[in-house]
C-alpha cells in the first residue's frame, strides 16, 4: 500500500530526530513559564501546618505551593535546620521557647514589626513573647498557642480529679497511663506537680532530684510511651485512660469526633505551647513569606489555625477570636473562647496557672534527655 | 578397557587454551562486579562512615568531624544501654525460639503431608503478607489486641479477660512474628522437601518413631536452612523499630527506639551510630556464629 500523507511518506532521519528533540527541550522553560508554574516555598513545620485546609487557599490566591518538611520537636527542627545550607527553609515555624536558638545561631530574618497586627493581640505577653525580640527587633511572630495538662477519659477518671496531677497515679489507671514521648512537656509538669509553680523549668539541683523522683515514682502506672499518633489511637481506643505531657491539641480532634476524653489545667498549674512563624535566613520568597504570615494572622487565618485538622490552637487574636465565634461558635465553646468563660486560655494565662514552656535553665537539654532514656528503661 | 587416544598437545594449541582460560576468568570477574561495587558503595562505605560517625561531636546541633571516645564513654558507661540491649536480645532470642517452633509443624506440613501443588499454593500465601506494609500490618493488629479488641471480646464470651496485650512485651512478640513468621515458614519448607525421602523412610522402616526419625533424621538433615532461618528470623527482631514502639509501647525501647531517641533529642547522631555499631557486632557475631554451625560437619 501507497501512502501518499506527507506525514506517512516523511521518514525520521536521525538528524530530523535530533533537531525535533532539541527544539523540544529548549522550548522547555518557555512552556512552563507560559503556564506560569507556581512559586514554591519550602516549610519546616510541625505536622499539619502545610496541609491543604491551612494553606490551600492561600496558594490559590497567590499562586504558590508550600513544600512542607515536618518535624517533632524543637531540637528536632534545630538539627534539621543545622544541616541544611542557608536559604533551604523559606518559612519556620518554631516552638516558641526555641526562637531565642534560632535566632543566635543565625537561622532566621529579622521582622518589620509593622507589619503585623499587634494591636489585636489578645494579651499584651504575645506582643512581646520572650525570646522573639532582640535589642528591638523582632525575629518572630507568634501566631497561635495552646494549653497542657491533665488529659483523660471521662470514664475512668472524674474532672474533680482531673484537676489535679496526682489523678496520674490513682490505682484504677495503673498501667493506663501514657507519655507523649518528649522530655519537656512530661518533666515540665512533674515540676509543676512538685510545686515549683513559675520556677518549673530554673530548677536547682535538689528541686531536680525532686523531679525525678516523683517521675519515676510514676513510672510503675505507665503503659506506654507515644508519638503523636500513637498517642491519638491509645486514647481514642481506651488503652490509655490519661497522659501526660499533652493537651487540647489531642484530645479536641478526638472530643470533636466524640470520644469521651478531654485535657483540663489543672490546679497546680499548666504549661503553654506556642508556635510562631519565623523567615528562613537567606530565603529569596521573604515577601510572600512576610505576607502568609500576615494571612495567619488574619481574622481567617486564625480561624483556620483554631479549626486545623491535625491539632487545633488557641487564637491569639481579637479579631481572631471574633470571627472563630461568628463561623464556629461550638469549637470556641468547646475550647472556652469566648469572654468570659471560665476555661477561657487567656484569662488561665492572666491568672498565673499557665507557664510558658521552656528549656532547662540549669540543667542542660541532654540531662533531661538522658534522665527520660533512664526513666523509659526503669 | 579401551584406552582414548589424546591429541598430541602443541605450544600453539596451549596458548589458545590458556587464553581461553583468562577470558572466561576476566567474563567472571566482570560478572561479579555488579555485586561488588554494590556491596562497596552501599554497605562497606556507610559501614565505615558509621564507626568514623561515633567519633564525631556534636556542636550547637550540627555534627562536627572529630576523633573523641566521648561517645563511646557515655554510651557505654549509661545503665539505660545495657538494660535496652539486654532487652533487645532477649525479646529476638524469645520470638526465634517461638517463632521457629510454631513454624515447625506448618512447614513439616507443607514439605511432606502435601502435594506439590498445594504447597506452591501456600507458598505463595505467605508470600502475600509482604505486598503490604509491615507498618499497616502492625497497626492491625491494634483492632485484635486492644482491651475492647477482637480476643478480648471473644474471650468475654466464655467469662474471661479482658487481657491486656497491646503496650506490653507480648505484644512485641506478636508484631516480631508478623515481621518474621511467614518468612522462617518458607525457609523451613524449602529446607524439609530437599530432603532425601529415602533416609526417611528408612527410618521408618527400621524401627524408628515418628519423634524419634523428626529430632534424629529431619532435623539434621536440615540443619542448615534451619539455622539461616532461625538467623534471619533473630536478625529481622534485633533490628525491628516498629513492633516495640506501636505493639510494645516502647516500654521499655528496644535498641532500635534509643537510635531514634538520641537522634531526636539533641541530634546526637555519632552517639546513636555507636548503638548501631554495637548492634551491628552482635548480629556479626550472631550471623557468622550461625552459619559456622550450619556449615559445620560432625566430626567422623
Amino acid at each position: 500500500m501507497k501512502h501518499n500523507s506527507p506525514i506517512l511518506k516523511s521518514k525520521l532521519s536521525r538528524r530530523r530526530l535530533l533537531a525535533y528533540g532539541a527544539a523540544t527541550a529548549l522550548s522547555t522553560p518557555f512552556i512552563s513559564r507560559a503556564w506560569a508554574a507556581p512559586v514554591e516555598i519550602n516549610m519546616l513545620a510541625w505536622y499539619g501546618h502545610g496541609e491543604p485546609d491551612i494553606v490551600a487557599e492561600f496558594e490559590a490566591a497567590n499562586n504558590v505551593k508550600f513544600k512542607p518538611k515536618y518535624y517533632a520537636g524543637g531540637d528536632n527542627m534545630l538539627g534539621l535546620i543545622a544541616q541544611s545550607p542557608p536559604g533551604t527553609y523559606d518559612v519556620i515555624l518554631s516552638d516558641g521557647e526555641f526562637v531565642q536558638q534560632l535566632n543566635a545561631a543565625g537561622y532566621i530574618e529579622e521582622l518589620n514589626a509593622a507589619d503585623y497586627p499587634f494591636d489585636d493581640m489578645l494579651y499584651k505577653d504575645f506582643q512581646q513573647f520572650p525570646g522573639h525580640w532582640k535589642d528591638g527587633k523582632l525575629f518572630s511572630m507568634m501566631v497561635r498557642f495552646g494549653h497542657l495538662g491533665v488529659s483523660y477519659n471521662k470514664n475512668a477518671i472524674s474532672a474533680e480529679e482531673a484537676m489535679s496531677y496526682s489523678c496520674f497515679w490513682k490505682p484504677e489507671v495503673k498501667g493506663k497511663v501514657g507519655h507523649f514521648d518528649w522530655h519537656l512537656p512530661s518533666l515540665g509538669m512533674m515540676s509543676l506537680y512538685d510545686g515549683n509553680g513559675a520556677g518549673l523549668w530554673d530548677l536547682n539541683d535538689s528541686q531536680w532530684d525532686k523531679v525525678q523522683k516523683t517521675t519515676l515514682s510514676l513510672r510503675p502506672q505507665v503503659g506506654g510511651f507515644f508519638d503523636y499518633g500513637g498517642t491519638f489511637n491509645s486514647l481514642k481506643n481506651g488503652e490509655m485512660q490519661a497522659m501526660c505531657g499533652i493537651g487540647d491539641w489531642i484530645t479536641g480532634v478526638l472530643e470533636k469526633d466524640g470520644a469521651p476524653v478531654g485535657s483540663v489545667v489543672p490546679k497546680e498549674g499548666g504549661i503553654q505551647w506556642t508556635e510562631s512563624y519565623c523567615i528562613g535566613k537567606g530565603s529569596e520568597k521573604a515577601d510572600i513569606v512576610n505576607k502568609f504570615i500576615q494571612y495567619m494572622l488574619s481574622p481567617e487565618g486564625q480561624v483556620k489555625s483554631a479549626q486545623m485538622a491535625a491539632y487545633p490552637g488557641f487564637a491569639i487574636t481579637k479579631s481572631g477570636r471574633a470571627k472563630l465565634i461568628e463561623v464556629d461558635r461550638k469549637e470556641a465553646e468547646r475550647t472556652g473562647q469566648v469572654d468570659g468563660m471560665a476555661n477561657d486560655p487567656v484569662t488561665l494565662v492572666k491568672e498565673g496557672r499557665i507557664h510558658y514552656r521552656n528549656i532547662p535553665v540549669q540543667q542542660t537539654l541532654e540531662d533531661w534527655n538522658d534522665f527520660w532514656s533512664e526513666y523509659k528503661n526503669a | 578397557m579401551s584406552v582414548s587416544k589424546q591429541p598430541a598437545k602443541t605450544p600453539s594449541s596451549d596458548s589458545k587454551s590458556a587464553r581461553q582460560r583468562q577470558k572466561s576468568d576476566l567474563f567472571q570477574q566482570v560478572l561479579r562486579l555488579p555485586i561488588v561495587i554494590w556491596q562497596s558503595l552501599f554497605f562497606i562505605a556507610p559501614l565505615f562512615f558509621l564507626v568514623a560517625m561515633s567519633f564525631f561531636i556534636v556542636r550547637n546541633y550540627r555534627m562536627t568531624e572529630a576523633f573523641e571516645m566521648k561517645n563511646w564513654l557515655k554510651m557505654m558507661s549509661r545503665d539505660y544501654f545495657w538494660d535496652s540491649y539486654g532487652l533487645t536480645i532477649g525479646l529476638a532470642t524469645l520470638a526465634t525460639l517461638v517463632v521457629m517452633t510454631v513454624a515447625f509443624p506448618a512447614a513439616y506440613t507443607l514439605a511432606f503431608r502435601v502435594s506439590e501443588n498445594t504447597r506452591r499454593w501456600a507458598i505463595f500465601l505467605l508470600i502475600i503478607p509482604f505486598f503490604t506494609s509491615y507498618l499497616v500490618r502492625i497497626f492491625s493488629w491494634y483492632v485484635i489486641l486492644a482491651e475492647s479488641g477482637v480476643i478480648n471480646a471473644m474471650l468475654g464470651y466464655i467469662g474471661l479477660g479482658p487481657y491486656i496485650m497491646l503496650n506490653t512485651k507480648f505484644g512485641t512478640i506478636v508484631g516480631y512474628m508478623t515481621l518474621t513468621l511467614p518468612l522462617v515458614i518458607i525457609l523451613q519448607t524449602f529446607s524439609l522437601a530437599n530432603i532425601d525421602r529415602r533416609l526417611v523412610e528408612a527410618a521408618y522402616n527400621l524401627g524408628c518413631r515418628p519423634w524419634r526419625t523428626i529430632i534424629r533424621v529431619v532435623l539434621p538433615l536440615a540443619k542448615t536452612g534451619f539455622i539461616i532461618a532461625a538467623v534471619f528470623c533473630f536478625i529481622l527482631s534485633f533490628g525491628d523499630f516498629v513492633s516495640p514502639y506501636y505493639l510494645g509501647g516502647s516500654k521499655p525501647p528496644t535498641l532500635p527506639i534509643l537510635i531514634v531517641d538520641t537522634v531526636k533529642s539533641g541530634q546526637q547522631w555519632p552517639r546513636a551510630a555507636v548503638v548501631a555499631v554495637m548492634m551491628m557486632v552482635t548480629l556479626f557475631i550472631v550471623a557468622f556464629g550461625g552459619i559456622a554451625a550450619a556449615y559445620r560437619r560432625r566430626n567422623a
